[in-house]
């Protein structure tokens, strides 16, 4: 492996397990997340959602609700101005400005079962709740669709008549739910497949699933009288909120400040907004702060999901194993309005692979769900849970291991992607020979065990970043980023500061600023903010470091060459040394008025160079062939992170994005009666996985630098949830010889499955 | 919303039948708080009974019955020394609702009387025989506890009345039961299907009594005398497991909903009929 | 309708308050008391952000009214740490990287420290099935896992 960089400086912290500096107010419960915010004289806000999937709305009557004693403020579509169309980037997916603020509130029709119709702000949540009761709305009720295919007939219910698909030839002259259609195209599939001695062609389904975050949506907004807007949210991008909130309510930039709280998780759902404009719009009216937070089943019934999806995967390799074609169509449903991750999905679908003939078509069809938002590496897992199963058929036909299969046609320095670029150094290679080297791979199976493996990949984002430094008069170092912290960030940009800047970790204290303390942040998401934070650092490092010895050679009388940085102090060099002695960080705090003004540094960088993660992960499970259940036993992930910052968070990145994989795989998924409404909104018939559901989680670090980043870090949090599914679906088929195409693999479907096959021995 | 916890049986009765408007009986909370915040009920009256000294009891009687009072939770059913070794089945279905959390609050008295099909104690309950005394304004009555449950939601009991203590039988010796669920994941789940088993052998081994319930595949908790007799004066073996096995799917009558579907529920229902007998039996042969 | 009157003590300390009946303890514990370690996740018992002992009884407060605990012994998040010195629970957990966002961390700690006080030496399984009712997003309960048998192993050696 190469040496390990650390951008010239002596290692001490990074890649080291340190405390992170936001730990002891998490396990003692003084972290405030953002139902913990609360304001003097406060109301509280809730939501009148739509019980109809699909519904033209005709008449809201507020008046009564206004009269209720307690209620200081109703709101509903006539209290936000009309957006024109306007796409922006929202997490890695675009949006709309017109679809995002019917979203936050409904103009024309309810689209889902959920969809905010009015809002009221009252004294107590009794009294908001009892209010909306008294909200009057005519209805008038619209067939309904829910399934991408059926959305995609002709004859399905049309949800916007001003949607027109993009991408096709001839363009349309009827609406349709198709809002879109992209392709990648690299070489000659059709060609392709006549080289080809296998071919594999399936279709799978997938229900739509959740991010399932563990805090409900929470805002806190006040509003002065000259429009000034204060807004406390848990969110994932607050300067996007920022941005959101006063496009929507007409406001300057300058006058909102929002504050990310603490954050309970997001996984991409928290990158959009639901609640914020309607708390400042309530605010705004009432003339009193106003909190809202979502209950569990709004946040399943109102906030995006992630896409189901249809997916037709063709492939084809010689009878050596060389991948020769990959075709796929994918199906993605977008929810209410358009934008499902259909774009990325059609993206990494193959892009493990150096396939020299490629062909990836993608649909984006609206359906009456909740709009769909990112969740963790948006869209691949579908097309790569589809693509891994064939993948592993291929293999089993040939009679090929299913890691050396992957490993003759693995993605490596400088193949060239079916999406367009070519790769750098990435890391498939080394994390296939990690997974074969482990005593997991290598340890015998029973019957009606199986074991899978498949890889995945995902390409991260760099992105807008604005981190400081300060050196404070003591020496210390306060640190602001501008990205919220979901999961260790500030230990990681701490560790980075320290390294740089050649001080102790805890004498770093990092906060994480709101948007007017820093400067403009993109969200966190991407796997972007250890990246691009670490980056901004380095850059804020770099500046104080110039500015130091600039100051050390005005005092020295010496010359800029004479002078130089290095362990935490400016060292003078040469004959210099004789007459200066070396001065810490700590002895410029002291003077720092007197040597030229306040000690600071500021990165403000468009991070570039953000490089793929790719992984790949083994699972040993058990089917009990009398009642479909299945048991994971074992689990192994091995991803290249470039460079651990630090290796705990990044683990904890494998682990956490393996188990969602796991309850995706398994046993998640909305599920919709005939009526269009959601069945399973809460975490008891959501099923998601318990303690008790797993094992633990071997974690292997690789680490194929990144060189485009001064210490190769490259992101990790999205891909872990890609590989899983295939995996899960490989090892099910070497378990029981049936390959499922249809997720989730529950039990009802797992023994109706093993019955039509009559299958009564393993 | 007014909420009281009287002190006596008749106090909890007169406030009961006294109220206009819904009244509630509160003893683990469970189920009621649950369907409180999603509006699903909205009791004028709460009567919390975990005040009243015999609903929170566990009193092993003269000749051997258990008396268990309804508030008593399944926690506590866990930590009592002596009776799981009696009737292990009945402690661990109650310690199979929900998490360790519920089961430091949930009852037995609340799990039944919430009128859910697919209450993970009450196979176990019944299987075991047990009786359910009840008071109300006219006074004390016993319902077998398969009789209680008339359908989902829909109980036996008139206004006023409430479960004060379930009698578990005295057990003839090498006795024991069982109960199984089946769910998606290891826990946290309602019952896709339950089954519980109690039975006795003799000291060759022969199934002598033998009661099998399954809950969560009928509009109410079954008491299946078909699948029992299937067993009875058998040592278990393929061809009694195979009839059992049968009459226990024969009983079903489920629905497909979002936990399961009705050939699932049917198969798996024989499935778990089976290995509940079995666990029962091993118990039984060792006690 | 009036409010009721209920003392009780939490964290060691004699409290009072008053409290609507439709109130759940995690209600008066986050708006009343403003002790906001507990957290809510769902309302509905399903996800243990809200633990805390009740006399002793590891419960979801949220599934507990306000108006049960008089007289009753509360223990919340909050009164975990001992003085300035974090439970041995607190202390791994951070070793062991154990938390990621922190939602859940307060409802796994009670939890943890209920099973440890009744079971010094669990098993992996153990741990898991006690813990099955606290959910986590972020860990995949790896390192969950991991932080609670070394703290038992430390509390062990006393």
């Amino acid at each position: 492996m190469a040496e390990t960089q650390t951008n010239g400086n002596a290692q001490t912290y990074v890649g080291t397990r340190t405390i992170r500096p936001d730990g002891v107010d998490k396990v003692t419960g003084r972290a405030r997340f953002g139902a913990d915010f609360n304001l003097p004289g406060q109301l509280i806000g809730r939501v009148l959602r739509s019980p109809h999937p699909h519904a033209r709305i005709l008449r809201i009557d507020t008046s009564k609700a206004e009269a209720l004693p307690g209620v200081k403020a109703v709101i509903t579509r006539d209290d936000f101005a009309d957006q024109s169309s306007e796409f922006i980037p929202a997490g890695e997916m675009m949006m709309n400005y017109k679809d995002v603020v019917r979203n936050v509130m409904a103009r024309e029709k309810a689209l889902y079962e959920g969809h905010a119709v009015a809002a009221v702000a009252a004294t107590s949540g009794a009294i908001a709740r009892r209010a909306l009761k008294l909200i009057d709305v005519q209805y008038e009720i619209l067939p309904h669709v829910i399934d991408v295919v059926e959305a995609m007939r002709p004859d399905a219910p049309l949800l916007h008549d001003d949607l027109f698909t993009v991408g096709v030839e001839p363009k349309p002259d009827k609406p349709s739910n198709v809002a879109k259609r992209v392709e990648i195209t690299l070489g000659d599939v059709e060609a392709g497949f006549t080289k080809a001695d296998v071919i594999v062609e399936r279709e799978f389904r997938t229900a739509p699933v959740h991010q399932g975050y563990i805090e409900p949506h929470a805002a806190l907004a006040t509003v002065s009288e000259d429009g000034s807007t204060e807004l406390w949210c848990t969110t994932q991008g607050h300067f996007i909120v920022r941005a959101h909130c006063a496009r929507l309510l007409g406001l300057d930039i300058s006058k909102v400040r929002v504050t990310a709280t603490e954050i309970g998780g997001g996984f991409g759902g928290k990158t959009v907004v639901y609640l914020e404009p309607l708390a400042i719009a309530l605010s705004r009216k009432a003339k009193r702060p106003v909190k809202m937070v979502m209950s569990r089943e709004e946040v399943f019934k109102a906030s995006g999901p992630t896409s189901g999806a249809t997916v037709r995967v063709k492939m084809g390799a010689t009878k050596d194993g060389k991948f020769v074609a990959g075709f796929a169509e994918l199906k993605y449903q977008a929810g209410a309005f358009q934008g499902s991750p259909v774009q990325p999905g059609v993206m990494c679908a193959y892009a493990p692979y150096d396939i020299e003939n490629v062909k990836v078509i993608g649909y984006d069809v609206v359906s009456n769900r909740p709009k769909v938002a990112a969740y963790r590496a948006p869209g691949a897992p579908i097309s790569e849970f589809a693509v891994e199963s064939v993948v592993d058929e291929i293999a089993k036909k040939l009679g090929l291991d299913p890691i050396e299969l992957r490993m003759m046609n693995a993605a490596r320095e400088g193949t060239k992607a079916a999406y367009g670029p070519k790769f750098g150094p990435i890391g498939l290679e080394e994390t296939l020979n990690s997974i074969k080297k482990t005593e997991h791979w290598n340890t015998p199976l029973r019957k009606w065990q199986g074991r899978g493996v498949a890889s995945g990949f995902w390409f991260n984002i760099g992105g807008e970043t604005c981190a400081s430094l300060t050196i404070n008069e003591d020496g210390t170092v306060s640190l602001m980023a501008g990205t919220p912290d979901i999961g260790g960030l500030r230990a990681s940009l701490s560790m980075v500061a320290a390294d740089e800047l050649g001080i102790p970790y805890d004498k770093v204290r990092p906060i994480i600023g709101d948007t007017g303390s820093v400067g403009f942040n993109f969200l966190t998401g991407g796997s972007r903010s250890a990246f691009s934070g670490s980056m901004a650092i380095v850059e804020a490092a770099k500046q104080i470091k110039a500015d130091l010895c600039a100051r050390a050679a005005k005092l020295w009388e010496a010359k800029p060459e004479q002078v130089e940085f290095s362990g935490g102090h400016v060292r003078p060099l040469g004959a210099l040394a004789e007459k200066a002695k070396p001065m810490s960080i700590a002895d410029f705090a002291k003077i720092a008025g007197k040597t030229g003004g306040p000690i600071g540094g500021y990165g403000r960088i468009n991070a570039q160079g953000a490089g793929p993660s790719l992984g790949t992960h083994l699972v040993d499970l058990e089917v009990d062939p009398e009642t479909g259940r299945v048991t994971i036993l074992r689990y192994t992930v091995a991803q290249d992170a470039g460079r651990a910052l630090h290796p705990a968070y990044v683990e904890g990145q494998f682990q956490g994005g393996a188990v969602q994989g796991i309850g995706w795989a398994l046993n998640e998924e909305y599920i919709y009666g005939a009526d269009g409404k959601l069945q399973n909104a809460g975490f008891l018939d959501y099923r998601m996985p318990v303690a008790s559901d797993v094992p633990m989680i071997d974690a292997i670090l690789v680490e194929v630098a990144n060189p485009k980043h001064p210490y190769g870090v490259r992101g990790v949090g999205e891909t872990p949830i890609v590989p899983p599914l295939g995996a899960i679906a490989n090892a099910m088929e070497n378990a029981t010889g049936i390959r499922f195409t249809e997720l989730p693999m529950s039990p009802p479907k797992v023994l109706k499955a093993l019955k039509e096959r009559g299958a009564t021995a393993g | 919303m007014r909420y009281e916890a009287p002190e006596t049986v008749e106090s909890a009765t007169a406030l009961l039948v006294g109220t206009t408007g819904e009244a509630r009986v509160l003893a683990g909370g469970t189920d009621l708080l649950v369907q409180m915040r999603s509006d699903i009920v909205d009791p004028a009256l709460i009567v919390d009974i975990k005040r009243i000294a015999e609903t929170r009891k566990v009193t092993e009687e003269k000749g051997g019955g258990w008396r268990i009072g309804a508030a008593v939770t399944g926690a506590e059913l866990k930590e009592h020394p002596r009776l799981k070794q009696v009737w292990p089945g009945v402690v661990e279905a109650a310690n199979l609702i929900g998490s360790t959390q519920v089961q430091g609050r949930a009852t037995l008295g609340g799990n039944l009387c919430n009128g859910s099909p697919a209450a993970d104690s009450v196979p176990a309950l019944i299987a075991a025989g047990a009786v359910a005394t009840v008071a109300g304004p006219q006074g004390r009555r016993d319902i077998a506890v398969e009789d209680v449950m008339l359908g989902p939601r829909q109980l036996a009991l008139t206004r006023g009345e409430f479960v004060v203590s379930f009698l578990l039988p005295p057990r003839p010796p090498r006795s024991s039961d069982a109960y199984l669920r089946f769910i998606p994941r290891t826990e946290m789940d309602i019952a896709v299907v339950g089954a519980g088993v109690s039975l006795t052998v003799d000291g060759a081994g022969t199934i002598t009594g033998a009661r099998v319930s399954l809950g969560a595949v009928a509009p109410r908790v079954l008491l299946v005398r078909e699948a029992a007799a299937a067993i009875v004066g058998s040592r278990l073996e393929q061809a009694a497991q195979d009839r059992l096995e049968a009459a226990a799917r024969t009983a079903c009558a489920p629905i497909d909903d979002k936990r399961g579907t009705v050939d699932f529920r049917i198969q798996v229902a024989g499935v778990l009929a089976r290995r509940a007998a079995l666990i029962a039996l091993d118990r039984a042969r060792t006690s | 309708m009036a409010k009721h009157h209920i003392e009780a003590t939490v964290n060691g300390d004699a409290i009072e308050f008053l409290c609507e009946t439709e109130e759940t303890l995690l209600d008066v514990l986050r708006d009343t008391l403003h002790l906001t370690g507990s957290k809510e996740g769902c309302s509905s018992g399903d996800c243990g952000a809200c633990s805390v002992t009740l006399d002793g009884r590891l419960v979801c407060s949220c599934l507990v009214l306000g108006c049960e605990v008089d007289g009753r012994r509360i223990e919340t998040i909050e009164g975990m740490a001992q003085g300035e010195a974090l439970h041995p629970l607190q202390q791994k957990f951070l070793e062991h990287a154990a938390l990621q966002c922190g939602i859940c961390t307060p409802g796994f700690l009670v939890a943890s420290k209920a099973l440890l006080e009744r079971d010094p030496d669990p098993s992996e399984t153990e741990i898991r099935y006690w813990l099955a009712g606290n959910l986590c997003r972020c860990t995949g309960y790896d390192k969950i896992v991991s932080a609670v048998q070394d703290a038992a192993a430390t509390l062990r050696k006393g």
